[in-house]
């Protein structure tokens, strides 16, 4: 397992270019992530593998063609500083799970990374950094393994009662 | 304490009092999905178990990415979404009618106090008439199409208030790039705009599409004017709406409150590779450029096409620069062709092509080279956003790709 660091504001753009938006397969999205800003990402990427980034990850188009790329190339987890709204939903919805953490500019690239999602810590570089929850609400979404699998059992539909 | 307008639109929507902060499930009133996100909704709404949409009228589909299909595999995810559209009876805009936001507010599918999303992420541009709209993504859809519901967590909202009269040949892209530059790119992350001010209540409906299109550039979940008469008028074009009133409390809460003055605004130049990368044009005058685009979703509108034409006068553009322009939607371009300003782009040598994204995205055409230079209208200017990763995008109003196109460089368009 092992860390693939970028900066801020990495944008949808940068995760899948537009011109690749025909695909709706994982497995071949995969074939291109991070083509323009990072071209050996998709040959070098290993199941399991974390991408640790800055401020605002996600920025940009809605496209879920990007969480469904990082899936496809193994990627599970993502920590960041902070992300951006569509993408932070687009990844919850899909099972990707998104995790904040303060101090995560201070993760290295290429070392070693442990995440240990019950305890909201990862492990890389001799130290150890706390992960934010991810909020409340979405907790049951990511329970399910995403929203297609929480809609599959919703019996009712909480209408504006609040998912809490 | 009072209400902003974003909480009156969820409370309204909820039948109960809300604020922000708080978490629902509230009703959506309209939903669209285009070529590039259509698909994947579609097969998430059918993994849901979807079989019969939640209501047909409610849903707008349509294509404007990667039109006419310019791949075998585009052709195949149209083919599927018009079958989706036949098989559901959802009335099915196709290739024919334009850019999607263009076209929603065109068809007054976003009125004022109405919950409306779409798989794209400048659905945030029907905020011009008062609606609540965001975008979203294709498994988000996907319920949508099933439940006509969605969560969503209330957002707080940054009060802009903007005051003064545009100096020549400034406009409203000016303005929000300015803004842009001020909030930053994460400045407004989980947060609604609201647009307020003399400037924006003088503001034509394009001026203001312009600037909420634009509230997704510093992550905000929406943008939004307060209807007034100049909103409940473009929507009485359209379709028989009564109006009534709905505006923020004095006494709202605002996550915060910011004010800006446009009376001496220069024209503003976003720089590669990040939209709050913004400076005054006169800073970076000079810059050669290869290819120019005027249009999509922000400045495709005849608005913005008179605007660059009045810049260009009689003149030719320069033989070293493709400039390609693209009204965002057929009625916008019928509006053009008539005021004869497609004819003069012509004349000049412009490449005006039929209504839809072109180059915005780098999707379809129109792409660049590595080393190469673009100014775009359009909104976002990511590093690989219009072809290779090695070319660069500028971000500015219609007058200055106007102006910059007649001498391929970039220049302030009050020089010309
Ligand atoms: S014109 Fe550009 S920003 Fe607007 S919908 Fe099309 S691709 Fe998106």
């Amino acid at each position: 397992m092992k860390v693939w660091k970028f900066g801020n504001d990495v944008d949808t753009d940068a995760i899948i270019p537009g011109r690749f938006l025909t695909i709706n397969d994982p497995d071949e999205l995969a074939e291109h992530a991070f083509e323009g800003v990072r071209p050996e990402f998709a040959s070098g990427v290993q199941k399991g593998d974390v991408v640790v980034a800055g401020r605002n990850f996600g920025c940009g188009s809605s496209r879920e063609h990007a969480p469904l790329a990082l899936l496809g190339a193994g990627v599970h987890i993502v920590i960041a500083r902070s992300f951006a709204r569509i993408f932070y939903r687009n990844a919850i919805n899909t099972g990707l799970l998104p995790l904040v953490c303060g101090e995560a500019d201070e993760i290295e690239d290429g070392n070693g990374i442990e995440v240990d999602t019950a305890k909201g810590v990862a492990r890389s570089g001799e130290k150890e950094y706390v992960l934010e929850p991810v909020p409340s609400f979405l907790q049951e979404i990511v329970r399910a393994g995403g929203l297609v699998e929480y809609a599959k059992n919703l019996k009712e539909l909480p209408l504006c009662t609040g998912l809490e | 304490m009072g209400a902003t307008i974003v909480e009156k639109i969820f409370s309204s929507r909820c039948r109960k009092p809300v604020s922000a902060g708080d978490v629902v499930m509230a009703p959506i009133d309209r939903a669209m999905i285009h070529d590039i996100t259509g698909p994947l909704a579609i097969e998430k709404f059918r993994e849901m178990g979807g079989t019969k949409v939640f209501n047909p009228e409610k849903i707008v589909t349509l294509f404007d990415h990667q039109i006419p299909a310019d791949s075998i595999r585009a052709a195949e995810n149209q083919v599927m979404m018009r079958k989706f559209a036949a098989e559901q009876e959802i009335f099915h805009y196709d290739l024919f009618e334009g850019v999607c936001h263009q076209v929603m507010m065109e068809e007054g599918m976003a009125e004022p106090g109405e919950l409306v999303v779409g798989a794209d992420s400048h659905t945030c541009m029907y905020g011009a008439t008062g609606a609540f709209a965001t975008g979203i993504g294709s498994t988000d859809m996907g319920f949508v199409l099933k439940y006509g519901a969605l969560y969503f967590r209330i957002p707080d909202s940054i009060r802009l208030e903007v005051e003064g009269r545009f100096p020549y040949r400034v406009g409203p892209k000016d303005l929000i790039l300015s803004i842009v530059g001020d909030v930053g790119a994460d400045g407004a992350t989980y947060e609604a705009l609201e647009f307020t001010g003399p400037t924006i209540e003088a503001m034509d409906m394009a001026g203001r599409m312009t600037c909420c299109n634009m509230a997704i550039e510093m992550g905000a979940k929406t943008g939004i004017v307060p209807p007034d008469a100049t909103s409940w008028e473009y929507l009485q074009e359209r379709k028989e709406v009564k109006p009534f009133d709905l505006a923020s409390d004095p006494n709202a809460h605002y996550a915060e409150f910011r004010h800006y003055e446009v009376d001496s605004l220069d024209p503003q130049v976003a720089m590669p590779h990040n939209v709050d990368n913004v400076v005054p044009v006169g800073d970076i005058e000079g810059t050669a450029i290869d290819q120019v685009f005027i249009g999509s979703c922000t400045n495709g509108r005849y608005e913005d096409m008179a605007a660059a034409a009045e810049v260009l006068g009689g003149d030719a553009f320069s033989r070293n620069v493709r400039v390609i322009v693209i009204p965002a939607s057929r009625r916008e371009y019928l509006k053009t062709l008539r005021a004869g300003v497609i004819e003069r782009f012509v004349e000049a040598g412009a490449l005006v092509e039929a209504p839809c994204c072109g180059p915005c995205m780098g999707g379809a055409f129109g792409l660049l080279a590595p080393g190469e230079v673009s100014l775009s209208t359009s909104n976002r200017n990511f590093r690989g956003r219009q072809g290779s990763a090695g070319a660069e995008v500028y971000l500015c109003s219609p007058q200055t790709a106007a102006a910059s196109a007649m001498y391929g460089i970039i220049i302030d368009p009050r020089e010309v």
